[in-house]
């Protein structure tokens, strides 16, 4: 169903890329807020790596691709969002076949949360990517079109802002953690609206 | 040499280096040591990749404790441990303890020729709980 052809695949790894470098800002605001500030600097960074490396990467197929896509952000990012995407990419790539179909996405999204919970000792409702992650792939498994998959990404990040945090720097603020927008969760948004508007234009 | 090798992992290249000193005035050369600190692009934060060097410069064949400050260096060390090839990997532990203080004693008790179990059980013993 969703076979990328290698156009496809750096259309779709450039605008990833491209989106997290422009709201680099944005994301270290609120990272400022709640944590130590450098996560749109980190991931602009890891992302950076990314696009620099786009023919080969895009040259590899879906699953190779995002694999090293992972280890870029492992390598590259510099604070502990580099393990967690990276780990998210890399399992992604472990778990996806060359063409999947929308439920072959989900169930790789799945183990990949599974991934990542195992990476960051984490579970839904801390106020982190994984609360932006559950709810994404819920609306794959549940065929919602790409578009509402992505707007679905904007309003769980969005929810994380009267969470309290209990994990990573936030969770330190205790209370005052609350009001805010996760940082990492919003980073998961924007890597998903940009999969989601990648995709539309191939469709 | 078989002492079991020391890592240290701080989000700033200050405080890892300093570690290091009081590590080195309490073993001197008795202990492989290694250090690394910052983001990669000089601002603070922990680089899995400048982990992984100093793993493979404080490489024992007795294997590795990594001490760390705050979440990130933990996740970059775990991360870092698990690229490691896998004779590597099942001999380097991340410790669960305070990294001066931490570093300071695992070092004085790995100069004594202890397991890795044991310098990362005599580190720990610092962690509350």
């Amino acid at each position: 169903m969703m076979a990328l052809d290698e156009a496809a695949r750096r259309r779709l790894i450039e605008t990833v890329a491209r989106t997290i470098i422009d709201h680099s800002d944005e994301l270290t605001s609120l990272d400022q807020a709640i944590g130590d500030g450098d996560h749109g600097a980190n991931m602009k960074r890891g992302f950076a790596a990314v696009l620099a490396d786009v023919d080969a990467l895009s040259a590899k197929s879906l699953p190779e691709a995002l694999k090293a896509l992972g280890t870029q952000l492992v390598m590259k990012v510099g604070g502990a969002s580099g393990p967690l995407f990276g780990t998210l990419f890399m399992a992604l790539g472990k778990n996806l076949p060359d063409a999947p179909d929308r439920q072959a996405v989900a169930a790789a999204l799945d183990q990949a949360i599974t991934a990542v919970k195992a990476r960051g000792k984490a579970d839904v409702g801390q106020k982190t990517m994984l609360d932006v992650l559950l709810p994404v792939r819920d609306a794959i498994a549940g065929e919602l079109d790409i578009r509402s998959v992505a707007d679905r990404a904007v309003a769980a990040a969005e929810a994380t802002i009267p969470m309290k945090a209990t994990r990573g720097r936030a969770s330190f603020l205790g209370d005052r953690s609350i009001g805010h927008m996760d940082p990492g969760a919003r980073s998961s948004a924007l890597i998903v609206g940009a999969i989601a508007a990648a995709l539309g234009t191939t469709s | 040499m078989s002492n079991v090798g020391i890592v240290i992992v701080s989000h700033s290249p200050l405080v890892a280096e300093g570690t290091a000193d009081m590590v080195r005035q309490m073993v001197g050369d008795e202990v492989p040591l290694a250090f690394c600190g910052g983001n990669g692009d000089g601002g603070l934060g922990t680089s899995v990749e400048d982990i992984l060097s100093a793993i493979d410069k404080a490489w024992s064949e007795a294997g590795v404790a990594v001490l760390v400050d705050l979440g990130g260096a933990e996740t970059n060390s775990e991360m870092a441990v698990e690229m490691l090839p896998e004779e590597r990997a099942n001999r380097v532990v991340v410790c669960n303890a305070p990294i001066v203080e931490g570093a300071v004693i695992a070092a004085t008790e790995a100069s004594g020729g202890a397991s890795l179990d044991m310098v990362k059980r005599t580190a720990e013993e610092l962690s509350p709980g």
